[in-house]
């Protein structure tokens, strides 16, 4: 429970941060993608399921809000949730490496994906042009916020651990 | 017990769920896209927690951009100000001459029946709240809803000029499209000449360069000129004619011969939209009553 509250409030801090703050610093013309960086991390951190019903969770409130079809973002932070998950075994907490990788993948495709179903099928065909001013400007950026946001919800995710562990061994 | 049944719950494979949350977002994604499902009551229960939060953080970007962008300034005003100065001197004196044409003006304007229109439009003034998530499409949402009398199909406009037209509406709070969105085509007339063309956001377009695409243009007599406004149609089934959408920049003439295309730079500064004005007539009604 104490795990599912934590994780709620993160999502909706970085969705607040996403759609707002971000937002409104115009001299940024492009704004990083927390909630990929949240539901990757979650997915490598904690495995397939959590990372899948953090991402559907994610998705969710962008189609709430944003979208011009339900179930689109739900559907793609999803499959970054869960695939993210299979790097669990990989995932070692000290070592940054392999988190901003995945990090980097993810947000990749998901750009790859909104460009794909949004607009290629409108026949928008510059691919290189997208991918050089959206997506790549996209990247740098959440890798940048990564650093924090990441050490963060790693913290957060370690107290977690060590409190469900307590507990866990009071029972026994 | 109740450890016992908890453990059974867990023993579903993740990849199953997976395969059901899939063919549930694939089942919304239909309804949405066939039957124009809405996130309905879920959606309404959460713009009650969202909107509030959204508009507490917008105010504290908005300050914050301010302050840099005054920083960033303070060293040319200086520089400016000399400059003005100089510049203030001359306009004073085409101002007298201005003066003198204005009078020419409003009688023209009077011919063209455009301005009071215009203002006769009942107007509610909006703040915007936050903007889409992703980096690809141009929709905001804004802190008037249904509760204000918002409804979907109303235009939107700042600065004199078009900013969109409302997508969707909850309680507290709109959906705006604006008209440098990918999906955003808006049915347009070159002012001085009376031709129609079709306007249409574009994203490539708007981040290399800050315009907007125009296409169909009929102009065998090559009346239309760099420079002209782009107003919205008469022939527009969603937009309330005459809002001014912005001037043309760029003129090509197409492959066909026959019509022409090119740039428009709109009127609104759409990076530093902070607040907007919604048009409460709607062009449907006001055909009706007519």
């Amino acid at each position: 429970m104490r795990r599912k509250i934590t994780v709620l409030l993160i999502v909706i801090v970085c969705f607040l941060l996403q759609t707002t703050f971000f937002k409104s610093l115009s001299f940024l013309t492009v704004s990083p993608n927390l909630l990929v960086i949240v539901t990757a991390s979650f997915g490598f951190m904690r495995g397939k399921k959590e990372g899948m019903y953090i991402g559907l969770l994610c998705g969710c409130l962008i189609d709430i809000f944003y979208g011009d079809y339900l179930g689109v973002n739900a559907l793609i932070y999803m499959y970054i949730g869960y695939l993210n998950g299979f790097f669990r075994q990989l995932f070692f907490p000290d070592e940054i490496g392999l988190p901003m990788f995945l990090i980097a993948v993810s947000d990749l495709s998901y750009n790859f994906a909104v460009y794909f179903f949004r607009f290629l099928f409108r026949n928008r065909l510059h691919f290189f042009y997208y991918l050089w001013h959206i997506m790549l400007p996209e990247l740098v950026f959440t890798l940048l916020m990564m650093i924090i946001i990441y050490y963060v919800i790693l913290k957060i995710n370690r107290r977690l651990e060590d409190i469900e562990k307590r507990s866990a061994a009071k029972f026994v | 017990m109740s450890r016992i049944k908890r453990k059974k719950q867990n023993i579903l494979p993740a990849r199953y769920i997976l395969l059901i949350f899939t063919v549930v977002c694939f089942f919304l994604l239909m309804g949405s896209f066939l039957f124009n499902w809405t996130s309905g009551p879920v959606g309404t229960a959460a713009s009650y927690v969202f909107i509030p939060m959204q508009k507490g953080m917008t105010s504290v970007g908005n300050w914050i951009s301010d302050k840099a962008t005054e920083l960033a300034s303070l060293k040319n005003v200086m520089q400016e100000n000399e400059q003005l100065q100089a510049k203030v001197d001359q306009l004073t004196e085409e101002l007298n001459t201005l003066k003198l044409e204005r009078y020419d003006t409003e009688d023209l304007r009077k011919l063209m029946a455009l301005d009071d229109k215009y203002s006769n439009y009942n107007k509610v003034a909006a703040s915007v709240i936050s903007k889409d998530a992703g980096n690809w499409f141009e929709t905001f949402l804004i802190d008037k809803g249904s509760k204000d009398g918002i409804k979907v199909g109303m235009n939107v406009i700042a600065d004199s000029g078009l900013v969109g037209i409302i997508t969707y509406v909850g309680p507290n709070y709109s959906k705006v499209r604006s008209i440098i969105d990918d999906n955003c085509n808006v049915s347009g007339m070159v002012l001085s000449t009376s031709d129609n063309c079709i306007v249409s956001g574009n994203l490539e377009k708007m981040d290399s360069s800050q315009m907007i695409l125009f296409s169909n243009l009929r102009d065998s007599k090559d009346a239309v000129a760099v420079g002209d406004q782009v107003v919205t149609s008469y022939i527009s089934s969603q937009y309330v004619q005459g809002l001014l959408i912005g001037y043309i920049s760029e003129i090509n003439e197409n492959s066909n011969n026959l019509t022409k295309s090119g740039t428009i730079t709109p009127v609104v500064d759409f990076e530093h939209l902070k607040h907007v004005l919604i048009i409460t007539d709607m062009k449907t009604e006001i055909e009706e009553e007519e």
